[in-house]
């Protein structure tokens, strides 16, 4: 067993402790009005913290840093629209919806419409998105415990078929993804089932502090010793292109074998001697021809024991053999330090070799370097136009030498091929929004326009999903009136906005720090960043990073299992009161109720386990930008059309928001299942059709892919042109159902309203 | 209403609620105006300025700069605004409302 004690502490006491209070606060309150009074009992702060809470999710806090280290400046979207979605839902929904006194939007169609079947309507939505939502926190789920057990050797702990298994059916170390999705999966839905994790205000109170410090200390050591949020920022721009490799030419490079080393100290030294070793070598010997380049020349530095040898200087040359040279040396372990390396000059000549294509000096160096680095050596920056090749066993060693020596910025490591450059990643319209029109063959200028639509969609998706989400306009009832109320939403968008500033800079430092990420796919990818990243800090301060990762971890569990819990919860009252009690079996009495409640969330919550298993290869962030965007096409029509509109009818709204909806489910799931299918390799025709069509039509799968842009128009298009040839079904009632959405609550008139209301009937 | 001439402020009237919801809406739409001009005007800057949002300001691009960080507190300023202000305007419907009917009551007594 190779575990973090830290990490596994750290996680375990976090599991308990939810588990913990999710009974705990089932036994104090036993029904939803208890729910809403206690809310009503605390302050402003601590409402707007349990607000806060309940909104974090897996996503905020792991998927946005993953997202900001794979895309790039498009992720930023996401934190920030998260957060503005707030502001719409503050500006347009909240306070009408507060003074309708209805709780769920199931609650405000019945009661705006004076409509049983319209309820039933509304809340399928429920489970469309809440279905949307739960994938990502299960993918939060075995992400994180495929990291905490990723070193761990459970062969022989565990039953086969729980472990993982290369493609040859060897098994290996650590846990397969699904083995977390299913743990974490049970556990919260055994405790659902049983009654626990009612989410009370304290409670999420508490949550969304832990996540604040689980995501801000570590974030603030990190920057202490690595250097802060700009420097990180600005070091994407110390080399242009792709990492080390692009900056590489061939002109008037000294190349010195230093030979072998053994030792921390030993790299050190060698690096300072060559360095001096260059300083001595005179001028005559830097313009070696390549003939005499290939012949050592032994130097005479040899201070601390060491062979140091000029291989060559190159003035102009033929790279191919160069490199060959290296590579083959580089083989035997030896390393070379490559000084005076200009940065690579776009214009470059061809060289036209007698009998041979025409090839440019830039592809001959590429394969050259390709060449060397299937050999086993790796390149690294040693600073400014200077670089080392290593052999790739020996990088790190090399890495450390060189930050001590601080001939490197201290942080920055080479980022791999398969990470998008700099430039793209750092720019606006990079690699999250061009996708499609890059695999269109598009030319990088003739993306952008695909680009900027895809951007405005996106945001028109979060911003209104915010309003449309199923668990959040609840929380605007736990306030003693609507003072407090709007008092407590400029907390809660002072709360959320600070968190999401700490994010992105996790993103930003895993790229410069912790590339490798760009290597692993689905629960090893860029998604476990916000866990991984504090472990780095261990090579410095022994033991802080591994505290500091199970500080994350502990954060990561409270994200994924509240959010996940809550959405079980909700999901499972609609099921069991909407679905089952009013549609199915509307005789039925409160212990059959309760009955199909616990049967319920078993049922979705092994629903929502075996979606979770199918989408480690998707960003957590990305599946929940698709929730909101379902959400926006939905239920955001409906509330704010509902709302200043009094010429809607019940027919314009479900029409309306059924098209809208359902449309963009459709177009959202179709988008997921040809990108799963791309990254699981899955064959078909009629996924290759799929795919045919896409690289085609850049334009329909952006549009597929981020629907909200025309969505929304359509759905409310819809409700108002329905709304006016069904002009007759306006309720009767609807001046004062307008004038409880509007009118200030102290003038009482939502007492008016329901006396009124029940004396009709 | 008898008399829709009358000033008298009946709050079941159609002009009670059409003027409710004028002054709500009209303060939410101009908060959302402020808000959606930067929110939507951002990609339209780096589409057609992309040099300027590329300029480094501590470290940040200007455009990571202002998405990343200034965008919040930006955030909060609306809606401490919209806030302040329609508590404003609650309370001065509610006085509106109130002074009328205490007029009227006194009007009853006499």
């Amino acid at each position: 067993m190779n575990i973090d004690p830290w990490i596994l502490s750290f996680s375990a006491v976090t599991v308990i402790a939810t588990i913990f209070m999710g009974f705990w606060s089932a036994r104090r309150s036993k029904t939803a009005s208890d729910f809403f009074v206690a809310g009503r009992s605390v302050s402003v702060g601590w409402n707007a913290s349990a607000i806060s809470g309940e909104y974090l999710s897996a996503a905020s806090f792991m998927g946005v840093a993953g997202m900001v280290m794979s895309s790039g400046y498009d992720a930023l979207w996401y934190p920030v629209c998260y957060a503005c979605g707030y502001l719409f839902l503050l500006l347009f929904i909240a306070g009408p919806l507060r003074r309708f006194g209805a709780y769920t939007i199931p609650d405000f169609a019945e009661g705006r419409y004076d409509s049983p079947v319209f309820r039933k309507i509304a809340v399928i939505f429920v489970m469309f998105i809440g279905f949307f939502y739960t994938m990502p926190q299960m993918k939060g789920a075995g992400t994180t415990f495929a990291y905490i057990f990723q070193s761990a050797d459970l062969r022989g702990w565990l039953p086969d078929f729980m472990l993982a298994h290369d493609k040859a059916g060897v098994a290996l170390i650590g846990l397969p993804y699904w083995v977390g999705v299913a743990l974490v999966g049970a556990v919260i839905t055994l405790n659902v089932a049983l009654g626990g994790m009612k989410g009370i205000t304290l409670v999420q109170a508490f949550q969304y502090w832990a996540k604040m410090f689980a995501i801000s200390v570590p974030i603030f050591v990190l920057m202490s010793v690595y250097g802060h949020y700009g420097k990180q920022l600005n070091a994407t721009s110390a080399s242009q292109g792709n990492g080390a490799r692009s900056t590489f030419n061939v002109q008037n490079a000294t190349l010195v074998s230093i030979g072998n080393a053994v030792t921390n100290t030993f790299y050190v030294e060698k690096l300072k001697s060559a360095k001096s070793f260059k300083s001595q070598v005179p001028a005559q010997m830097q313009t070696l021809d390549l003939a005499k380049k290939l012949s050592f020349k032994h130097g005479a530095m040899n201070s601390i024991g060491l062979e140091i040898r000029e291989v060559g200087a190159m003035s102009t040359g033929n790279p191919e053999s160069v490199f060959a040279m290296l590579s083959h040396l580089a083989g035997l372990g030896e390393v070379f330090w490559v000084d005076s390396w200009t940065n690579f000059p776009v214009k470059l000549p061809q060289t036209q070799i007698p009998g041979q294509i025409a090839v440019s000096r830039r592809d001959a160096v590429k394969a050259a370097l390709d060449a060397l680095e299937t050999s086993g050596a790796c390149i690294l920056e040693a600073g400014e136009n200077r670089h080392l090749v290593v052999h790739v066993s020996e990088k790190n060693n090399y890495e450390a030498a060189m930050r001590s020596l601080g001939w490197i910025d201290g942080f920055r490591k080479p980022l791999p091929e398969k990470a998008p450059a700099d430039q793209k990643w750092i720019s606006p319209f990079g690699p999250l929004t061009t996708k499609a029109a890059a695999k269109a063959g598009l030319k990088a200028e003739e993306q952008k326009p695909f680009s900027l639509l895809y951007t405005y969609s996106l945001i028109i998706a979060l911003v209104c999903g915010t309003a449309g989400l199923p668990h959040i306009l609840v929380r605007f009832y736990t306030n003693p009136d609507g003072v407090a109320a709007k008092r407590t939403t400029m907390w809660v968008m002072i709360l959320i906005g600070i968190f999401y500033v700490f994010p992105p800079v996790f993103g930003v430092m895993g790229r410069n720090l912790l590339p490798e990420l760009y290597l692993g796919a689905g629960s090893k990818g860029s998604d476990k960043v916000v866990l991984e990243l504090p472990r780095i800090l261990n090579e410095r301060v022994p033991m802080l990073g591994s505290i500091l990762s199970g500080i994350t971890c502990a954060g990561a569990f409270a994200a994924f299992m509240s959010t996940f819990s809550g959405l079980l919860v909700s999901m499972t009252g609609a099921l069991a009161h909407d679905v089952y009690g009013r549609i199915l079996r509307p005789k039925s009495t409160p212990e059959q109720r309760m009955r199909m409640f616990k049967f319920g969330a078993v049922l979705i919550g092994a629903v929502a386990i075996l979606l979770g298993m199918q989408v480690e290869q998707l960003e957590i962030n990305f599946m929940v930008g698709q929730a909101f965007a379902i959400a926006a096409a939905s239920y955001f029509p409906l509330l704010f059309m509902s709302v200043w509109w009094r010429g809607m009818t019940q027919k314009g709204a479900a029409i309306g928001m059924l098209t809208g909806g359902l449309l963009a489910l459709g177009c959202i799931t179709l988008t997921s299942i040809s990108d799963l299918a791309l990254k699981k390799e899955w064959k078909g025709p009629l996924l290759d059709a799929t795919e045919q069509f896409w690289i085609h039509h850049p334009a329909i799968r952006i549009l597929c892919e981020q629907p909200a842009i025309w969505a929304v128009p359509l759905a409310i298009g819809l409700m108002i042109v329905v709304s006016k040839l069904t002009r007759k079904d306006i309720p009767s009632d609807i001046r004062m159902k307008m004038l409880v959405l509007h009118a200030p609550e102290k003038l009482g008139l939502k007492q008016e309203y329901i006396q009124e209301h029940h004396a009709g009937h | 209403m008898k008399n829709p001439s009358s000033e008298k402020v009946d709050i079941h009237s159609e002009s009670f609620l059409h003027t409710l919801m004028r002054r709500q809406l009209k303060l939410s739409t101009a908060c959302a105006v402020t808000f959606m001009a930067v929110l939507l005007g951002l990609p339209l800057a780096n589409y057609f300025l992309p040099e300027l949002m590329a300029k480094r300001v501590l470290g940040f691009t200007l455009t990571w700069f202002i998405l990343g960080i200034a965008f919040f507190p930006f955030v909060w300023i609306i809606s401490y605004v919209f806030i302040k202000r329609s508590i404003a305007l609650e309370e001065a419907e509610v006085e509106e409302v109130s002074r009328e009917g205490a007029k009227e009551a006194k009007v009853g007594h006499e």
